[in-house]
């Protein structure tokens, strides 16, 4: 009865979401507050459901229900509990259903916290978001419906789940994702309201920016959670590897980071607004590809495309819709009418265009290697790598000049910063970087290059810029800690996401350019060295877990005769599809990581191949995303906010803005600009 | 003219649509090379060193990089295939096992090793077995850019005076090797038996 439960809750939902979709527009074009009203309790409804289809589906795992094809298909009896849970989202008709549930929490949470919005625009956002949830509503009941039985003859047994997600980084990673990806369809959404109505003011994005932001925050903390799975449970060492899969996850990451830039400045400035409006679009667009090419696999390869038609073709019509849709109401109704109000090419206003046009084209690049391939695959020209040089290529100098200027841009003013100013600002810390950065490479004792010489440098330097800025913000008559609390939560965390970004670049750098590997046959018993450190394969041995047996050896990691670490690399052989794992063992710390894998073994008994990696500061990439996540989180939270929101939409031309921190306030009166310094 | 650049994202999105769904629709065909009928770009680059292997006692650091230089007059005297591949390229780890069984067969095989690091693609060759008579490594991808390379996995077909007769581009397999390349190889192969020596 479970499974027909959850079906007949996903119809329901279906059928609310509807009524949401249609009916509080209707009531927007016919002024009926009534109608329009209704989109709350309809999206309140809409969120019951599908989360009492989504707790439906977790319990037939939990309940071994391998009548329901899905169950059978991702699970067994010897399968633990909390990857049975895992394992619901765990493939496509699943994890449609998750996607379906986030959508219809984050309408939840826009309804709830939208009681200071006028109801006109509570009543469009929450009817586009209705219309995109009927779409997938609609693909779950008619081609991907996770609840299907296998009747009369169900299995006894299930035939398991890939072991490779089998995994606390799986049970978390697609969720947060799914969190940031889903999270920009309220963006969308304000932005189709936006165009629907016409208006597009400060007030409006100052409502958008907090959503945005958490979304984002979401996106980083899945991309990372991502990387770090790849990195302990994939066994190469590696933590991003330019896949189809995680690039379809950062294109709209670059997007959106774009997209909260401009929100700044269409909310202080008022400039850049048809532009906002685009890379909202443009950001959830990405995220819906993402979804849908990584989970259809297409991406993999075109013959899934193939294998089932009906959800191909849905698939690319309801994208069609969608983007189509969204891109023809932004040509009817986007405003190209700019306000007059003009900035100096050497202000605030011009690195955030800068910050905005490298995020695209950095997405562009990567969103043409992602796509050549399956394009060549359609063509027939053959089944094509398009490599890490590539995106190598293109993507570190990007980045590596973006954060040059995010570093300057944070701290110029708007409208006019004179170039000579910042020119005397950025002298000494261009010359410290390079010291720094020299400093480190010769205190680790590594070689130099000019690529990791010119990276770390690129750190330091947004280090020093940043902490700066702090310094002199903070200054106050009645002290240092007076001063640094009227500094504002937005302030803090972008400062927190800007370091964050140079401490990733610090983790990819190191890690890229000193990390030493080896591939070896060791026999127990036997020694190496490797790095500086010594690792002495002690023994190996047979251990039984609930669902696999496993080899484990045992290895013993000393540095300068004293014991630092003993770990035990597996190799796991799961009962259910008969799989193999590598389950790598790493000892690390901010410093540096020690990571043993076993490889095949080489003789029964006796000699395996094993793989060493030394890799110096790898964790300062997650730390830095870690860092860039909760810099969004202290951001989103900042009561401005909310307390702006509060007051009744004011017009545009009196909307009292300001500017990171308090030293400068810009106060854009009627027509007439004047900056006073505060 | 203001109000037509809004129009333009939407414009730029059909466009892509429409070249996806034409792709889709589109006869699978293989796209003509420029550089077919013309002869090998001239290069001078070294040879991985893939000899001095040794499963036992790997020191990797203690390893020659090259064998010596090699250029174009590599291809000159028999019918050769060229194929491009890198470890980064998982599409060339499923080509693998096939280009194995071409040199059981007999087929000369010469590697391009394609914008890659000597000490991966000498433990790729390790792992998987070496199908290849040389390997060229071209590191800075100068050749393959001359070459109009892709992306990996791609082969040439190179006739006994140097000249590119057939290119594929992707895994090379038994369908398309039968199909598209070893009736050419096998009349170039007949041809050069002819040849006055």
């Amino acid at each position: 009865m479970t499974a027909e439960f959850g079906h007949f809750a996903l119809i329901l939902a279906l059928c609310l979401a509807l009524g949401q979709a249609f009916v509080p527009l209707l009531g927007t074009l016919r002024a009926n507050r009534l109608w329009m009203a209704s989109a709350r309790p309809m999206a309140y409804g809409q969120f019951v459901f599908a989360v009492s289809s989504f707790i439906c589906l977790v319990m037939l795992f939990l309940g071994d229900d391998f009548s329901v094809r899905y169950v059978a298909e991702n699970s067994n009896l010897n399968l633990p509990d909390r990857y049975k849970v895992s394992a619901v989202w765990a493939a496509h008709e699943g994890s449609l259903l998750l996607w379906a549930l986030i959508l219809s929490m984050w309408t939840f949470a826009v309804a709830l916290f939208s009681r200071n919005l006028p109801l006109e625009l509570v009543a469009r956002v929450l009817s586009v978001m209705a219309m995109i949830a009927v779409g997938f509503y609609l693909f779950l009941l008619f081609t991907s419906n996770p609840f299907e039985r296998l009747l009369p003859f169900s299995p006894v047994d299930g035939k398991d789940l890939n072991p490779l997600l089998q995994d606390i980084g799986l049970i978390i990673h697609p969720p947060m994702l799914y969190m940031g990806y889903v999270g920009f369809s309220v963006a969308f959404a304000f932005a189709l309201a936006a165009l629907m109505a016409g208006r597009f003011d400060a007030a409006w994005a100052r409502w958008t920016r907090p959503w945005t932001i958490a979304a984002w925050a979401f996106l980083t903390l899945g991309i990372c959670l991502g990387s770090w799975w790849a990195y302990y449970e994939l066994g190469w060492g590696g933590w991003w590897f330019w896949d189809p899969v995680e690039n379809a996850s950062f294109m709209p990451w670059l997007t959106g980071t774009a997209l909260i830039h401009s929100l700044a400045v269409a909310e202080k400035r008022g400039l850049f607004r048809s532009w906002t409006l685009l890379l909202a679009i443009l950001t959830f667009s990405l995220s819906l590809l993402g979804t849908f090419l990584v989970r259809s696999g297409v991406l993999t390869s075109v013959h899934a495309f193939a294998a089932d038609p009906a959800r191909g073709i849905y698939i690319l019509v309801f994208l069609a819709v969608v983007i189509g849709g969204s891109l023809l109401l932004f040509a009817f109704r986007g405003q190209t009418l700019q306000r007059t109000a003009s900035f100096n090419w050497s202000s605030r206003e011009t690195f955030l265009l800068g910050n905005n046009l490298l995020l695209v084209v950095a997405m562009g690049v990567i969103l043409l290697g992602t796509l050549y391939p399956l394009v060549a695959d359609v063509a027939g020209w053959g089944k094509i790598s398009v490599g890490p040089p590539y995106f190598n290529w293109f993507f570190v100098p990007l980045a590596l000049i973006l954060a040059v200027i995010m570093a300057v841009g944070s701290v110029s003013r708007w409208k006019h910063h004179p170039p000579a100013m910042l020119a005397s600002l950025a002298l000494w810390p261009a010359l410290v970087s390079i010291v720094v950065s020299a400093g480190v490479l010769f205190i680790h004792g590594y070689s130099f290059a000019l690529l990791p010489l010119v990276s770390l440098a690129v750190a330091a330097w947004v280090v020093i810029w940043s902490l700066r800025d702090w310094w002199r913000k903070s200054s106050s008559s009645r002290g240092r800690l007076a001063g640094s609390r009227r500094l504002r939560g937005s302030y803090y965390g972008m400062l927190l996401a800007h370091i964050g970004i140079a401490v990733a670049i610090v983790g990819v750098t190191l890690t890229s350019h000193y990390s030493e590997q080896r591939d070896l046959r060791l026999s127990p018993g036997e020694a190496v060295s490797v790095a500086g450190y010594d690792f002495e394969f002690r023994a190996e041995e047979r251990i039984r877990g609930p669902n696999y047996v496993a080899r484990r050896g045992r290895f013993e990691v000393l540095r300068r005769g004293a014991l630092i670490a003993e770990l035990n690399p597996e190799k796991r052989y799961y009962s259910g599809g008969g799989q193999v794992m590598t389950e790598a063992d790493i000892d690390g710390n901010l410093r540096r990581d020690i990571y043993v894998a076993l490889g095949e073994a080489l003789e029964e008994g006796g000699a395996w191949s094993v793989r060493i990696y030394v890799k110096p500061y790898v964790r300062w990439i997650w730390l830095g995303g870690l860092m860039i996540a909760m810099g969004g989180g202290i951001a989103m939270v900042d009561k401005r906010y909310r307390r702006l929101a509060q007051t009744r939409p004011r017009s545009e031309a009196q909307a009292g803005v300001e500017v990171s921190g308090t030293e400068q306030q810009i106060t854009e009166g009627s027509g007439a600009q004047q900056q006073r310094n505060g | 003219m203001e109000r037509v650049k809004l129009f333009l994202p939407l414009l730029i999105f059909i466009v892509l649509a429409v070249m996806l769904y034409w792709g889709l629709e589109r006869d699978p065909n293989a796209m003509p090379s420029a550089l077919v009928d013309r002869p090998v770009p001239a290069f001078t680059l070294p040879a991985l060193n893939v000899d001095s292997l040794d499963t036992e006692n790997l020191d990797v650091d203690n390893l020659d990089a090259d064998k010596g230089l090699v250029d174009e007059q590599l291809f000159v005297g028999k019918v050769t295939l060229l194929n491009v591949w890198a470890t980064w390229c998982p599409s060339c780890r499923i080509e693998h096992p096939y280009l194995a069984e071409l040199t059981a067969q007999g087929v000369p095989i010469i590697g391009l090793n394609y914008k890659d690091d000597d000490e991966k693609a000498r433990r790729w060759l390790l792992r998987y077995g070496n199908p290849y008579q040389l390997v060229i490594a071209d590191h800075q991808g100068r050749l393959g850019l001359d070459l109009g390379v892709f992306g990996a996995p791609e082969t040439y077909l190179i006739d006994s005076t140097g000249v590119i007769r057939f290119k594929h581009v992707g895994v090379l397999n038994d369908r398309v090797w039968q199909s598209k390349i070893a009736p050419l190889y096998q009349s170039l192969r007949a041809g050069e038996e002819k040849l006055p020596r």
